[in-house]
């Protein structure tokens, strides 16, 4: 029953909002929608800038077949520093502040879309990479117009990864200093318990939006004939590939 | 009021010499007070990650036995899996709250929960993936379909279903640094008591990575140890 009531409190925040425990101001409901949009602007520019500096990078290392120690690396490492740690090293030596944020979260974003794209492009067959060149292509074509289209899926699956840590980890943002949905859960004191529940709904329903339409979107780019041969295997909207390559 | 305790947590410490005071990276400091400070909060991040892990194991392994003889099963479990594996750690640790309680049996639950999708999809990959030639091989020699689970399957999955584990548990080092959201410590706690202290992010932050490494090697350890014939065939 408890927990009843207090599921109920949190939505009542996240509707209609409150004055704040420490009294004076307005938090919660209308309140919540700059920090979404905080949030939404953090995590864009974060696996933006991730997609532009590692989708480049791998598809010419990928395209090469070469790097696989540097690849695997970048795959240990991203996985094991934490993303709290990675937020306070950013805090502690380059300061609060957006663009600190979003250092951060871009070194977060980059090994998940790095390490499929790479994937993706090297194990696409050599006799197709062959054929390819056999038909006249030059290089460039061969990436543009064979290997990439073939390594769509994982590409997608390495943005959808990232998008979905970065999501959980710009909740946390507000400890260097940008205010994002999260301020509510660090800032208990201010905003009360009901608010850090309310908040810590609102995250995880943006989260799982986000990888559902992220999860349509990897289908709608599929080129045809994969999305054709996966679809015999019965793949659902949830099975579409988002493996964690295994260096 | 959950967040008197979140904030008990959080020991608050003095500071005075130069270096300190500056939020440096101070070697003293660190040699002074890393017994003291950052010994227990390691034991509690490492209990936390095995036993998740642990737990993440035994259920996501008897759901990928499940899932390999009733393939029907393998969408929704990571269907399910896969959406739990989307909320957000902090979200995940608060929501939980309200249910079991603020401490470490939530963070164990929700940790857990993260390790599942992962280890499922490479023991239902791992068992799959077992060549028709093997399994006909063992059919031929009497084996019953248990029989050529065990003995035949569950081996040459081994260095899948390792894989996943080894993915499982860096993994959760790093969402274990979260668990503080929950009430249940670790070095997460630390980093966040003073995050603008270089000292003490470094070290707590190092730690976190250390573990995460040390641990994937004994894993990586353990794999070779138990697969003896993979080496056997590439030499």
């Amino acid at each position: 029953m408890i927990a009843a009531f207090d599921f109920g409190d949190a939505i009542d925040f996240i509707v209609n909002g409150r004055e704040s425990v420490t009294g004076g101001l307005q938090v919660g409901g209308s309140q919540l929608l700059p920090q979404l949009w905080r949030h939404l602007e953090l995590t864009g520019a974060s696996v933006g800038i991730a997609c532009l500096v590692a989708i480049p990078l791998a598809l010419w290392l990928g395209h090469l077949r070469k790097g696989q120690f540097a690849v695997a690396s970048i795959a240990n490492v991203g996985r094991a520093v934490p993303s709290l740690a990675l937020i306070g090293f950013a805090v502690a030596y380059i300061g609060l502040g957006f663009p600190n944020a979003l250092l951060a979260l871009t070194l977060l974003a980059i090994p998940p879309i790095f390490v499929n794209t790479y994937v993706g492009i090297a194990s696409v067959e050599p006799e197709i990479v062959d054929a390819a060149r056999g038909q006249g292509m030059t290089e460039p074509q061969v990436v543009h117009k064979v290997e990439m289209p073939l390594a769509v899926p994982l590409i997608f699956g390495g943005v959808r990864t990232s998008v979905v840590n970065v999501i959980a980890t710009a909740t946390i943002a507000p400890l260097i200093g940008v205010v994002t949905l999260g301020d509510a859960i660090v800032s208990p004191q201010v905003y009360g318990d009901a608010g850090q529940l309310g908040a810590a709904i609102c995250v995880a329903l943006l989260a799982i939006v986000a990888e559902v339409t992220l999860a349509l979107l990897q289908r709608w780019a599929t080129p045809k004939g994969l999305k054709l041969s996966s679809d015999r295997k019965r793949r659902s909207l949830f099975t579409s590939p988002r493996r964690v390559p295994v260096p | 009021m959950s967040w008197v305790p979140f904030f008990a947590q959080v020991t608050i410490h003095r500071r005075t010499a130069t270096c300190e005071t500056k939020n440096g990276f101070c070697p003293d400091w660190i040699i002074n007070n890393f017994g003291d400070r950052y010994v227990d909060p390691l034991f509690r991040h490492l209990e936390l990650v095995l036993v998740s892990v642990a737990i993440g194991f035994v259920v996501a392994f008897a759901l990928g036995l499940l899932a390999h003889r009733r393939r029907w099963l393998v969408g929704p479990i990571v269907g399910v899996t896969g959406i739990l594996y989307t909320i957000p750690s902090v979200a995940a640790f608060l929501l939980l709250i309200p249910i079991t309680g603020f401490g470490l049996l939530t963070a164990v639950i929700a940790l857990s929960a993260y390790t599942l999708l992962i280890i499922f999809r490479n023991v239902v990959t791992g068992l799959a993936a077992t060549p028709d030639e093997a399994r006909d091989a063992a059919r031929g020699m009497g084996l019953t379909e248990n029989q050529l689970l065990w003995r035949v399957e569950v081996p040459l999955a081994l260095p899948e279903i390792f894989a996943g584990v080894r993915i499982a548990t860096t993994t959760t080092v790093g969402l274990a640094a979260l668990a503080f959201f929950a009430g249940a410590g670790g070095l997460g706690a630390l980093i966040f008591s003073d995050l603008s202290f270089k000292s003490n992010v470094v070290v707590a932050g190092g730690l976190c990575i250390l573990m995460a490494m040390v641990l994937d090697g004994l894993l990586l350890i353990a794999q070779r140890l138990s697969t003896p014939w993979v080496r056997a065939a590439r030499a």
